[in-house]
């Protein structure tokens, strides 16, 4: 039963609708985006503290540097997962939208 | 062992037990078994996230690396927690929405083929016995010393009770003995920082100037550089924790356990706070280790460091606390293997035997039957494995499981994803050439070679100069699933649109849930 309805959907048409495209163009954008931009910021770290010494300098007392680098990553890391789920919501509702156009299509 | 030991053990044990009394009476289908029906809800498979995470490589080993390595150790904190956004963006939704119990199957999904359903799921099982071994081997040598028993008995004692776990509860017992675990090892971590804390007189600034006198490295314990000093080997390993955790199977499994994307999505956002939380007390474990009870002792204990958060629980809240850290530590482990078992006993009875060997033809009983049978098969070989393995460095092993879980399945979910060109014989060849790739470099690593005996496997100069061959495998990989595709002509443009299509709108998720 199950099975039926998936194989009834017209997956060709969806992925031509201009909407869809649209999305996924969005959606891709965005994911690869901050993807390269957590990623770089992340490989920073071991670069500047294996090749300089940067980081290694006192910041606030005994802290050095390295330490608020990393509390930079737990907050971006934070961040960015909320700023994700946020965006995801809204390409959620995209995302039924598409479908509902494409089900009114069929209909 | 003091008799308060000896309750905690017993009371953890008991209370597992239960659940998986009450667990085994729910778990009827495959679908139970495999994924608890996929009826967790967020912030209970955020828990879970969090249970499989936080291992006895995480708590007994990032506390002792901070303690003996100072901040070197706190790379991993960070490798792992900045790895689930790799799982957030890339990996999560496309993977729920595809999926059905395993990596495999998402893969499948695209690429209907048993080479490819055989090679991911040989790529799983390889993953799961490195990572099973390293837990396995790390659980014996602590219980081993916190029981007083032989190690080969405190092996058995753990693969037995993992074994029993998932044999009887499959994923509803798993899920939630990694829930309670969950949060019983965040309340212990909590403690022991408060008590640490307490001890620089509530005052972060005192904490770091007191830590540049504590120890023989002086100010340099709290840079990097302490134990890493090849900038090329750090920047490799990096790469290896934070591309891995988007390709551990045991991982990926949990976000079959929920119904929806939008609820592995909040899943993983729990994960990520609780994961976060902890690993920035992970300091305080590391630190309060190195200062309350001191390098000497750590090492006396264990030379990897693997005691440092349970003896600083000795030292700052005495045998109680000490018997509470200990008895949290076991149950760790034991989940966490339990979760390992079930991921790997899915590649074998559902991707192998179901989908290769029966072709999908088998009965909802039988399904059952095999999953319990791949269970107990990947139970016995891990714990023979495990034996043999007493002697080897535990935390080589984990890194070689993220390794090769970063260089195989990595490329190959991202291009099965993103990528419109690509086709089985890439999928095929990308696979292999990530795993054979870590493999052989890791054969050849300064871990397996060494000139001075008895501090490798083997007497001899390696022949690769990398501990983690994660910065070459990875990219090898992703070149591996390049060159077979372009090699092949085949394309399906149409299955990759309906891939894409499922993938971006959860469309065919929707449907069958209704």
């Amino acid at each position: 039963m199950a099975g039926n309805l998936r194989d009834n959907i017209n997956y060709d048409k969806i992925a031509e609708m201009e909407s869809f495209k649209q999305l996924t163009k969005k959606k891709n954008s965005f994911l690869w985006t901050l993807t390269v931009i957590f990623l770089s910021a992340y490989l920073l770290l071991p670069i500047l503290t294996s090749f300089t010494e940067i980081l290694h300098q006192k910041a606030v007392g005994e802290i050095t540097w390295v330490w608020f680098y990393s509390a930079g990553l737990f907050i971006m890391t934070w961040g960015l997962a909320h700023l994700y789920v946020a965006k995801a919501n809204s390409f959620d509702k995209e995302a039924k939208a598409i479908i509902e156009e494409y089900e009114r299509g069929v209909r | 062992m003091s008799a308060t030991a000896i309750i905690m053990f017993v009371a953890i044990v008991g209370l597992t037990l239960a659940i998986t009394w009450w667990a085994s009476r729910k778990t009827s289908t495959a679908s139970d078994f495999y994924t608890a029906g996929g009826g967790l809800s967020g912030w209970q498979n955020g828990l879970a996230i969090s249970g499989d995470y936080l291992s006895a490589a995480s708590f007994l080993g990032i506390a002792g690396s901070i303690a003996l390595a100072g901040f070197d150790g706190f790379f991993f904190s960070l490798g792992y927690l900045v790895a689930y956004l790799v799982v957030l963006y890339i990996v999560a939704e496309p993977l729920r929405n595809l999926g059905k119990f395993t990596l495999a199957d998402m893969i499948s999904a695209r690429f209907d083929a048993k080479k490819v359903r055989g090679t991911a799921a040989l790529s799983s099982i390889v993953i799961v016995l490195f990572y099973m071994i390293a837990q396995l081997v790390g659980a014996g040598a602590l219980i081993q010393l916190l029981l007083g028993i032989d190690y080969w008995i405190a092996v058995l004692l753990v693969g037995f009770m993992m074994t029993v776990y998932v044999l009887f509860g499959g994923m509803t017992a798993t899920s939630w003995v990694q829930i309670i675990k969950a949060c019983l090892l965040m309340l212990g971590t909590v403690i022991i920082s408060f008590l640490v804390l307490a001890k620089f007189d509530f005052n972060i600034l005192t904490m770091f100037s007191e830590m540049t006198t504590k120890t023989e490295a002086g100010a340099a314990y709290l840079n990097p550089g302490l134990k890493y000093t090849n900038g090329i080997d750090t920047i490799s390993m990096l790469i290896a924790l934070v591309l891995g955790t988007a390709g551990l199977p045991h991982i990926l499994m949990r976000f079959f356990t929920v119904k929806d994307a939008q609820t592995a999505r909040s899943s993983v956002i729990w994960a990520t706070w609780i994961v976060g939380i902890f690993y920035v007390l992970t300091i305080f474990l590391g630190f309060g280790a190195a200062a309350f009870v001191g390098k000497e002792d750590i090492v006396a204990a264990n030379a990897a460091g693997n005691m440092a958060a349970p003896l600083l629980a000795q030292a700052l809240g005495g045998d109680i606390l000490f018997s509470f850290v200990c008895a949290v530590a076991f149950a760790t482990i034991l989940a966490v293997v339990a979760g390992l078992v079930l991921s790997g006993a899915s590649a074998l009875s559902h991707d192998i035997y179901g989908q290769i060997i029966k072709k999908g033809k088998v009965s909802e009983r039988e399904q059952v039957v095999a999953a319990r049978v791949g269970s107990i098969i990947i139970s016995v070989v891990s714990i023979i494995l495990a034996l043999g393995a007493q002697s080897l460095n535990v935390a080589f092993l984990v890194s070689l499981a993220f390794c090769i879980a970063a260089s195989s399945n990595l490329p190959v979910i991202i291009y099965t994803i993103y990528w419109k060109r690509f086709n089985t014989n890439g999928a095929v060849v990308g696979m292999l050439t990530g795993l054979i790739s870590a493999l052989i470099l890791v054969a050849l690593s300064p871990n397996v070679w060494n000139p001075v005996e008895g501090a490798a496997i083997f007497v001899g100069e390696a022949l690769f100069p990398l501990g983690n061959p994660a910065i070459v495998s990875v990219p090898l990989g992703f070149i591996g699933g390049w060159i077979g595709t372009i090699l092949s002509k085949e394309t399906d443009e149409a299955k990759y649109r309906e891939v894409d299509v499922k993938a971006q709108t959860g469309i065919s998720v929707h449907d069958v849930s209704h």
